[in-house]
């Protein structure tokens, strides 16, 4: 690298410049409105009075620290990532080889999962809260039909089970983003390698686990890792199903409801630097991780 | 209106992007105004006609904008709006508890409106809009929360109109039970706005209030509310989900409670006045078997008492027909659309005259009946409070929400209640 050609190092200019203006404006869009949030996050600041503030320390990270409702934020948020990608993981996986497999109709099958995806998050927990309407919603009608619960249930008035309630939709929602993307992964698969193991007389369990599920995950880890920081960030579902009930609020919804229902803008702010610092840590982690598993390989 | 004008040009001027039109000096000429109306009840085509026969009237132009159905969510869009000085919606139905929040934002209209349009209204209500010696809204219509009853049910099973929430715990109770044994197996005892969001706050301070519990926080910014009487209130409160309120009822607003009521599956409601007209209208299963009362007080000696609503008309100060908007808000809270509104809708008016107009008191008999409830309504403490209202009001809710839902001892959820309102008023400073 030391030794660079002088056209390389020529290409190396041109590159710059062809980056830069990407990155000028990801700097005015991204960079500056970060840069501004974690400002405020040691200042006193309101949404009413922005422009008289005085700086704090870190008097509002102390605060949020000692917040009750702070902490019932992360922890849903934490239990709504950890479980709904899971579901969706296994779930998507198990749609992906389905629809791999020759049946007919595929191309059909395979446009109808698509439709929860396609719709508008904020349209379908609209639509799912008509569902789950403790008076006249379906689900209710349908679970006492088949025996299932003996009264009316309020699904996302009962702390107990609003949190699930929103599980269940976004897992309605992004099974066919994940099954999708292993669909992609089964069909670059070589079909010898299946030939082969078929021949040599494996189980069909046997050859899922040795031979397709390694050969997809990289792609599948990848699926993982941008669902879960979507996940981290999830403000609408929640929003729009429970409003801002602090049992299934998310970090977002808390920062939200700081920030604009209550202005303040300190407080607010020190959320979401905190909600960045999680997305972050966690982006770093995957990334760091994901490296060392690919030297192991090439090892 | 002259004053107005000469209030709108600077403000106009001070926009950049103002079309070249509002700077001709004809004062509200075809200007576009957009209103933000309620979307509860028939509030909503109340103030659509209202503001229609105005834009005809005067040759102008009104886009009426829908907003969300809990003032909360409405709140939170005024200030994203406000605070991105955006003059989008020009005028703006507010809460009585607001102006505080609100006022930098809105035209003061002392300059605006003739001195004699704003001494038709209470005194007290035109008070609660002035903030730091500037008019911020009109008042449109006043509420307290009431208690409605099913006159049919009470007489048949020999009952009085209860005067103590003990009292309405048994009537409903065994009001609900013989109706359940007669075959009507939906009935319930009472409905009420049970939902973690601000009507749950206006419920439970009346309860709160009737037992002589006080107001949350005092009038010197004192926080109050961690107290035996309150405690004894909630705890009733309490006693009445699953026993003679449906578990639903922790999710109720306004419609839902209504719904309830006005099918016909309840004995009481705690709801405001709007509620009288719809239960009255030619479709409403109980048209005709209703009543109207002050809410029951609490225990022997307790005060009736309604907490004190009631929506404001203000001018957005960012707006571009500041004008027109001002003349808007004047006709929509004058005599005549008060009256219409408190014909077809119960609205209750805010001009005295109207408390002794026969038109409106056969229309609505309890608005002459509960005059001294409507005048004598407990204030949610958000004078005291200001900016910090909406915090302590969630924090009250989310408090009592606790409680009733089990998920907390009244005693306990008060003491956590105290705690965060003293640190969030640094200790009575605000």
């Amino acid at each position: 690298m030391a030794a660079a050609s002088p056209l390389l190092r020529q290409r190396r200019r041109a590159a710059v410049l062809f980056v830069l203006p990407m990155l000028l404006v990801l700097a005015a869009v991204a960079g500056w409105p970060l840069l501004r949030t974690i400002y405020f996050a040691f200042t006193d600041a309101r949404l009413s009075t922005l422009e008289t503030h005085r700086l704090v320390g870190l008097e509002n990270f102390v605060a949020l620290a000692a917040d009750p409702d702070w902490w019932r934020a992360v922890r849903s948020t934490l239990l709504f990532t950890a479980i709904s990608v899971a579901l969706e993981t296994v779930l998507g996986l198990v749609i992906a080889l389905t629809l791999n497999a020759h049946l007919p109709g595929r191309g059909l099958l395979r446009a109808a999962v698509l439709v929860p995806w396609a719709i508008p998050t904020v349209v379908s927990a609209q639509m799912w809260n008509w569902m789950f309407n403790d008076l006249y919603g379906v689900l209710n009608a349908m679970f006492l039909a088949l025996g299932l619960i003996d009264v009316p249930r309020a699904w996302t008035a009962d702390p107990d089970l609003a949190l699930f309630a929103v599980i269940a939709v976004d897992v309605w929602k992004t099974t066919p983003f994940m099954a999708l993307l292993t669909l992609a992964a089964l069909q670059l698969l070589p079909a010898e390698l299946h030939e082969a193991a078929r021949i040599d007389g494996a189980s069909p369990l046997r050859v899922f686990w040795r031979i397709t599920l390694p050969l997809i995950r990289p792609a599948l880890m990848v699926a993982v890792v941008f669902r879960t920081l979507d996940a981290l960030r999830v403000f609408d579902l929640p929003y729009v199903l429970t409003g801002n009930s602090r049992y299934t609020a998310s970090m977002a919804v808390f920062a939200r409801q700081r920030l604009v229902d209550f202005q303040d803008v300190g407080y607010g702010s020190a959320a979401s630097t905190f909600l960045f610092l999680v997305i972050a840590v966690f982006t770093a982690i995957t990334f760091t991780a994901g490296r060392v598993r690919l030297q192991g390989a090439g090892a | 209106m002259r004053a107005a004008f000469r209030l709108a040009v600077p403000l106009a001027v001070a926009f950049a992007s103002v079309p070249l039109g509002v700077l001709v000096p004809r004062p509200a000429a075809a200007a576009t105004v957009s209103i933000a109306c309620g979307s509860v009840g028939i509030e909503f085509d109340l103030c659509r006609s209202g503001a229609e026969a105005w834009a005809k009237r005067t040759g102008n132009e009104v886009r009426v904008v829908s907003t969300p159905k809990e003032s909360n969510e409405i709140l939170a869009l005024y200030q994203q709006l406000l605070s991105a000085k955006s003059g989008d919606i020009d005028v703006l139905r507010i809460d009585v508890v607001w102006p505080g929040l609100l006022a930098q934002h809105l035209v003061d209209l002392r300059t605006a409106v003739p001195k004699e349009v704003v001494d038709q209204h209470f005194a007290p209500i035109v008070q609660a809009n002035t903030v730091g010696g500037r008019l911020v809204a009109l008042p449109w219509f006043t509420d307290a929360g009431l208690l409605y009853y099913r006159k049919d049910l009470l007489e048949k099973y020999g009952r009085k109109v209860p005067a103590t929430w003990q009292e309405l715990t048994e009537a409903a109770r065994s009001i609900q039970e013989a109706e359940r044994k007669a075959g009507n197996g939906k009935m319930w005892g009472f409905v009420f706005q049970g939902r973690a969001y601000e009507g749950l706050t206006c419920n439970a301070l009346e309860w709160v209030d009737s037992f002589g519990g006080g107001t949350i926080v005092d009038p010197s910014g004192k926080v109050t509310i961690d107290n035996p009487k309150a405690a004894e209130a909630i705890r009733l409160a309490a006693s009445w989900v699953k026993t003679i309120s449906p578990p639903g009822v922790l999710n109720y607003a306004e419609e839902e409670a209504r719904g309830a009521f006005q099918s016909g599956s309840a004995v009481f409601m705690r709801n405001w006045p709007y509620a009288w007209a719809l239960s009255q209208a030619e479709d409403s299963p109980v048209k005709g078997r209703v009543g109207v009362a002050p809410l029951p007080g609490g225990g022997a000696g307790g005060k009736h008492t309604g907490t004190l609503g009631g929506w404001q008309l203000a001018v957005n100060r960012y707006s571009k027909n500041v004008a027109a908007a001002v003349d808007l808000a004047v006709h929509l809270t004058g005599p005549a659309e008060q009256k219409r509104a408190a014909i077809t809708a119960s609205l209750n008016p805010t001009i005295p005259a109207l408390y002794k107009d026969p038109e409106v008191l056969k229309a609505a008999p309890f608005i002459g009946e509960l005059y001294d409830t409507f005048t004598n309504a407990v204030a949610r403490p958000s004078r005291v409070t200001a900016d910090r209202y909406n915090q302590v009001s969630s924090e009250f809710w989310n408090a009592v929400h606790d409680a009733l839902s089990g998920r907390a001892t009244p005693e306990a959820s008060l003491k956590a209640l105290d705690g965060k309102l003293r640190r969030l008023s640094r200790d009575g400073k605000w």
